[in-house]
């Protein structure tokens, strides 16, 4: 299959770190898959959704190479949308639902504030927010944290990207909500089409949906391929220790459950 | 008598014009050693329980009897003096502690207050504390900024435990860590009940936690009670919708492993 991304040796030092936060990483990312990125906290999953969405911070230094099939790069918030942990980091307080969820698609693909806002409205039902036109004069701060994480896709979606980076989208989130919006995830990039990088710090997460998992540690990518190859045989130890910390209500408890 | 007697407690917020039920009738009990682990979505009430219990805000009804005493009359020198046995452990944040502060001081603090030992026996009490929790002796002179984040959960559990407690109330204590460090916290949490009889009251709104740890579990929603009984029967076999939609929202890791052949013999 020929990759949508291909990356090799890629290498990330954030400026003042004497530690790279990326080593030597070589991955391909595939048209239309969902690719999960997996690892601990610090292995370097959101230094690599950064660099290829071109958002390292100033004086970060990159060797390697990122090549896209089609020739350049996907623009940022036209060709590739991002989700991350924290919806009110890509929300704006300030502006309405409507407003921020319409902006991406006048900038981008030239529609009127008119058409924008339509589409803005169709990106909210899409994302199942009860009451969508009341919501699109909303305030980020008048709705939850799961309500905003769907506004933050309805955002990222309303430009019809191909591609959709999804940083711990649902890590500050209960488990239900979780639940939900990972189902909605899936669904949408399934839809459209589209190629997400789902990126969890939770195994089991990723293995309900993923075509492809990448297991990274301390920078390096330790471990890739099919979900189902790499979690009944990882060829890694790493990626053994990381499924046998995995707790679920199947795993035998700590405790005894002593007559109270 | 039971160590803990929590009984129709309730409690209101109004916020921007909305009147919010946090709390709304909620009894249960907890008995020494115990582990009742208190599940629900996210707004469901449990810190609220939690902060009420801990004195940390006020109640609107209800009362909560602990260790014999009428919890919530309490007041003043003797508040002070018996909240020792009541301790905490909340989810990492730095903010949980003064950032000058060098990890022999966040012990000492509740060595002092509380009198637990003599002055000139406090550094060897702070190294037998942190040697209980997995940590070196020497990490007392370290900033409390320096250490990793799973390292701070385990001072903050050392702390919990420096005043003797019967109780210790976590709320989403091991829900930021990493998995592999979880679990080490997790069998510490055991262990340590197991040595010294301490109950916990264990708040986290991941099913697959209290599994772990619980004897018990009780299940809020919308500030209500809905269900509580034995770990095993609660998980197994759910009564409440609330329980039920938070066991079918646990991630399950699905391998892709084929259904097992059966071979003949
Ligand atoms: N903006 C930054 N400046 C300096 N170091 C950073 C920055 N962001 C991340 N790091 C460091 O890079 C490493 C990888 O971090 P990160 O990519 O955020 O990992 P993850 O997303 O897997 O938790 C860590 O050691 C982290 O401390
Ligand atoms: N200080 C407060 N002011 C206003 N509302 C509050 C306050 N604390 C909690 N609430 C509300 O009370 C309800 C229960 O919250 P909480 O006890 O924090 O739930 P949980 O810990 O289960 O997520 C929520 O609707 C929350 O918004
Ligand atoms: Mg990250
Ligand atoms: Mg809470």
């Amino acid at each position: 299959m020929s990759a949508l991304c291909e990356i090799r040796g890629l290498s990330v030092t954030y400026q003042g770190h004497p530690v790279p936060a990326l080593t030597n990483v070589d991955i391909d990312i595939h048209p239309g898959e969902r690719l999960a990125i997996i690892g601990e906290s610090g292995s370097g999953k959101s230094t690599l959704a950064r660099t290829i969405a071109g958002l390292l911070p100033a004086g970060a230094r990159v060797r390697g190479e990122m090549r896209w099939s089609i020739g350049q790069a996907p623009l940022p918030g036209r060709d590739m949308g991002f989700v991350f942990q924290d919806p009110s980091a890509s929300l704006n307080p300030v502006l309405t639902i409507g407003e921020q969820v319409a902006e991406g698609a006048r900038r981008n693909l030239g529609l009127t504030w008119k058409a924008a806002h339509e589409r803005a409205l169709d990106m909210l039902e899409r994302v199942r927010i009860p009451d969508p036109a009341k919501v699109l004069k909303a305030f980020p701060h008048q709705l939850s944290g799961g309500q905003r994480q769907r506004v933050a896709i309805a955002a990222a979606l309303a430009t019809g990207p191909g591609i959709l980076i999804a940083d711990e989208a649902t890590s500050a989130l209960d488990m239900i909500v979780q639940a939900e919006i990972v189902s909605l995830l899936d669904e949408l990039v399934r839809e459209a089409g589209m190629t997400l990088v789902f990126i969890t710090h939770d195994v089991a997460l990723a293995s309900g949906f993923a075509d492809r998992v990448a297991i990274f540690r301390n920078g390096e990518l330790v471990e890739a391929g099919p979900v189902g190859a790499v979690l009944t045989a990882p060829e890694n130890g790493y990626t053994r220790t990381l499924l046998a910390s995995h707790r679920d209500l199947s795993t035998p408890p700590l405790i005894r459950e002593a007559a109270t | 008598m039971m160590l803990l007697d929590i009984a129709n407690l309730s409690r209101r917020f109004s916020s921007g014009g909305r009147d919010v039920a946090a709390l709304s009738d909620v009894s249960l009990t907890l008995a020494s050693g115990e582990t009742l682990g208190l599940a629900g979505a996210s707004g469901s009430g449990k810190s609220t329980l939690a902060r009420i219990l801990l004195r940390l805000i006020p109640a609107d009804g209800g009362t909560i009897h602990f260790e014999e005493n009428d919890w919530l009359k309490l007041s003043g020198a003797e508040l002070r003096r018996r909240r020792a046995k009541m301790q905490m452990v909340f989810q990492d944040i730095l903010g949980a502690f003064n950032p000058r502060a060098t990890v022999a001081s966040v012990l000492d603090d509740p060595l002092r207050i509380h009198e637990i030992v003599p002055k000139a026996e406090r550094p060897k009490e702070i190294a037998a504390l942190l040697e209980r929790v997995g940590l070196p002796a020497s990490y007392a002179t370290r900033s409390i900024r320096e250490v990793s984040g799973g390292q701070r959960q385990r001072i903050a559990i050392a702390r919990a435990i420096a005043t003797r407690p019967s109780l210790i109330v976590l709320d989403e204590a091991v829900s930021a860590l990493d998995v592999s460090i979880r679990g080490k916290i997790l069998e510490l949490l055991v262990e340590l009940q197991q040595e010294r009889g301490i109950a916990y009251l264990f708040v986290s709104h991941d099913l697959a936690v209290l599994r772990a740890v619980s004897h018990r579990i009780a299940v809020m929603e919308a500030g209500r009670l809905v269900e509580i009984g034995a770990a095993s029967q609660v998980i197994e076999n759910p009564r409440s919708s609330a329980a039920r939609a938070l066991i079918a929202a646990v991630p399950r890791l699905v391998t892709g492993l084929p259904e097992r052949h059966h071979y003949d013999v």
